[in-house]
């Protein structure tokens, strides 16, 4: 039996788009295992309760935003090193700068085609 | 329809239908937009670029894609937001629900591409100074979005001051907390952004560090939440204490936030719900069946325990049946509170249109009706609105001359009568004119200029296909629909209209729906020799009568209902059917108010409940029925359609009322 190792939290508050990444990562293989969050208050109750391998989130999303979730990821001893990939609109290319200032290992912007946001994945997670 | 195709259907209309209503929050308070219904709206667009390149409508995601790019300005404080640009952002979302629904007429966009890329660069704002927040450290501005930074100038230059607020919750339930706290800092400026933080926090435990905005002193701010605040920028003077915007008045943005709505609701194909619904159909007939066998068993062995535990098991069957049914049922309910929403948004978007003031009363919003009648009956109110607003009422010069109050109202009002929803709909308006009723209805050949109609009849008459009092048709109401299609629409869900209104005074449109569809009383009866079934909802009692008392008036047939004449259709005169009866007959009497009408049938066999299933679209033409339905040992029965035979025979008779009996 292949063993679900690969937890993987999704952060995104649109509901289509947050499948989407879901099922994209889904078909990686069956080591991924992918939580899903619709915000930075459902990110924070979450990632305390798995060993995220990586985490992947939007920028632009209500109260608290995906730098701010960056933010506190790397300032947290027990996730400074997951990996944080950014999914966000080429529009916020000053938020994707920020975010990538604060520690974040990727981005990729919307809209994307399933290989890009892989690649990216495969990228981040082997080095 | 593939399911992924309606999934994004459904999602794209809620999206417009939440930016339509953050629009009109916009238009409300144009002279101190709130930036949180700015930011939500550029949130629809955002989200709706984003799903519609998921599901591959390119031209739409392009589209929407540069509303982004424009609303992302006026965010960021580049472009005004004023009636032009809302007006310009009402135009889109129609043209957006257009394209949705009929997307091969939008291969070539680049015109409605250019027409906003252009609009983006008309009047320019001046772009805020960067000195105000040089101020503020780096530490704070990493974290910030670029619009969370704009905001955080916006408030600067308004002459606000900047706390930074401290806070610790357990991990467990932090969200909770976090939440009211959240909400009391609204009620007191604008929160900018919510850090969340672990450094300095212990095991456990999680931080957030909150940005305010306000007009408040640190004292008062410590005062209130009992937290550690630290001043991030000072007012440099005193600006005269106004209300902080988030305390305005906007009912339901609270509730529209929680994350509970999200996550305890599930959206449904209805048609799943009906598949269940007939599956539970055929537990009935098996259930019908356990009896019989039941029955035969005690007759060929007599009384035993066995057959009495077979007896038990059944009755244990039929309840948990009954209880399913009304389970599945309960999910096809819909408040109408959702339709009334909808109707408010029409109400306030075209009475600014058309320059009249008219304020909105909502009773009964808690009423619940099926999902799919509330969904067939949305357009019909729709038009009975716009009409109420483009003919009923006055314009303001009019109304003050009448003695009017000078903003008119709206009463929507929902409520359960038995079977049956009613959905009232009042203005208090001008009022129908039946002389230029009337007048229209010699003119169209309706009516011979000779005849006599009462009130109610020439009311009636604007329900007649193409039949329009205003001469010249209105922008509004006369957008291809007329109240004959409002009529069939409602009457092809088993509802009817009705119309009350006093000269000067009102006008109200009573709609009378059944509360569902999916599972009906019948009655079983016969007709010639055909079994139909009769759906109890368009019934209210049954006669059992002579031959002989059934009289005939003008030469058509009626009979004396406690005085009132009761205008009769013989059922198998009306489907062809030969009849044998000799004596008595029954007469159903179906319909109200001025449209009651007695069936004349054979017999009477039983009440059943059954499942309506449509004929399918090669019998749909035939007439008098409402579809089929299984009853008893697997026969199939035909639904009669009450409405339409009563609408039909008015059409053929020319009427249905007589003045002397």
């Amino acid at each position: 039996m292949i063993k679900r190792n690969i937890k993987v939290l999704v952060v995104e508050d649109s509901l289509s788009t947050r499948s989407m990444i879901r099922s994209i990562i889904e078909d990686m293989g069956e080591e991924y295992n992918v939580f899903e969050a619709q915000n930075g208050f459902e990110a924070l109750k979450i990632l305390p309760t798995e060993n995220f391998k990586l985490i992947v989130t939007d920028i632009n999303m209500p109260d608290i935003n995906g730098l701010e979730l960056i933010n506190f990821l790397r300032t947290t001893p027990r996730y400074k090193n997951t990996p944080v990939i950014i999914v966000s609109t080429e529009k916020t290319e000053k938020d994707i700068q920020r975010g990538l200032a604060l520690g974040a290992e990727a981005y990729i912007t919307k809209p994307f085609k399933p290989e890009e946001l892989q690649n990216t994945i495969n990228r981040v997670l082997n080095r | 329809m593939s399911s992924k195709k309606e999934e994004f259907i459904s999602e794209a209309e809620e999206i417009l239908n939440n930016a339509q209503e953050y629009l009109l929050n916009l238009q409300d308070n144009l002279e101190d937009p709130l930036p949180d219904d700015i930011n939500a709206l550029f949130r629809c667009f955002h989200t709706l670029k984003g799903i519609s390149g998921l599901f591959g409508y390119e031209s739409l995601q392009k589209l929407s894609h540069t509303l982004e790019n424009l609303l992302d300005d006026i965010r960021l404080g580049k472009h005004p937001v004023n009636e032009p640009t809302i007006s310009f952002l009402f135009k889109n979302i129609d043209i957006i629900r257009n394209m949705i629904s009929n997307p091969e007429e939008y291969n070539d966009i680049s015109t409605l591409l250019s027409e906003i890329e252009e609009f983006r660069k008309s009047p320019p704002v001046d772009v805020s100074d960067e000195s105000a927040i040089a101020t503020i450290s780096e530490e704070i501005l990493k974290v910030l979005s670029e619009y969370e930074e704009h905001r955080l100038k916006e408030n600067i230059k308004k002459g606000k001051s900047i706390y930074s607020i401290k806070t610790t919750y357990p991990l467990t339930d932090f969200d909770n907390e976090l939440r009211t706290l959240t909400e009391r800092i609204k009620t007191m400026g604008e929160l900018i952004s919510t850090l969340p933080t672990s450094e300095d926090i212990p095991e456990g435990h999680i931080g957030f560090s909150l940005l305010l905005a306000t007009t408040k002193s640190e004292e008062e701010i410590k005062k209130e939440l009992g937290l550690p605040t630290t001043v991030i920028y000072a007012k440099k003077k005193e600006i005269p204490h106004r209300e902080p915007a988030a305390l305005k008045d906007t009912p339901g943005t609270g509730t529209e936030k929680s994350l509970k709505s999200v996550t305890t609701t599930v959206r449904v194909d209805i048609e799943k719900i009906d598949n269940i619904l007939s599956s539970i159909g055929e537990l009935a007939l098996i259930k019908g069946a356990i009896s019989r066998i039941e029955n035969e068993l005690i007759d060929y062995f007599g009384h035993s325990s066995l057959i009495f535990d077979v007896h038990r098991i059944n009755q244990t069957l039929s309840r948990r049946i009954v209880e399913l049914q009304s389970l599945v049922l309960e999910i096809r309910m819909v408040p109408i509170g959702q339709i009334f929403a909808r109707l408010g948004q029409i109400v306030r978007r075209y009475s600014r249109e058309t320059n009249k003031q008219v304020q909105l009363h909502i009773y009964g919003e808690e009423t619940e009706i099926d999902k799919f009648i509330a969904e067939e009956v949305i357009d019909p109110l729709m038009h009975i609105v716009r009409n109420s607003i483009d003919h009923g009422i006055e314009d303001r010069e009019e109304r003050l001359s009448k003695g009017k109050p000078e903003i008119a109202s709206i009463t929507l009002k929902a409520y359960q009568k038995g079977n049956h929803v009613v959905i009232d709909v009042t203005d208090d308006g001008r009022g129908i004119d039946t002389e230029k009723i009337r007048q229209k209805a010699i003119e169209k050949g309706l009516i011979k200029p000779e005849e006599q109609l009462t009130q109610s009849e020439l009311i009636d008459l604007i329900f007649q296909p193409g039949f329009s009092t205003k001469d010249s048709v209105s922008e509004i109401s006369g957008r291809g629909v007329g109240m004959d299609v409002v009529r069939n629409k409602i009457s092809s869900v088993g509802g009817f209209v009705e119309i009350k209104t006093e000269p000067q005074k009102f006008t109200s449109f009573s709609l009378t729906l059944p509360i569902t569809l999916a599972i009906i009383k019948a009655l079983i009866i016969e007709v010639g020799k055909y079994t139909m079934a009769l759906p109890m909802t368009s019934i209210s009692e049954t006669i059992l009568v002579d031959k002989e008392a059934i009289q005939s008036i003008e030469g058509n047939p009626v009979y004396n209902l406690r005085g009132e004449p009761l205008p009769l259709i013989y059922l198998n005169e009306y489907f062809e059917a030969s009849s044998d009866a000799e004596k008595s007959q029954y007469i159903v009497v179906a319909g109200v108010g001025s449209k009651k009408v007695g069936l004349v049938i054979d017999d009477i066999l039983r009440s059943e409940d059954i499942v309506i299933k449509s004929l399918g679209e090669y019998l749909k033409e035939i007439k008098g029925f409402a579809g089929a339905a299984e009853i008893g040992k697997h026969d199939v029965v035909l639904v009669v359609d009450v409405e339409s035979i009563i609408e039909e025979t008015i059409r053929k008779q020319g009427k249905l009322t007589y003045s002397n009996v």
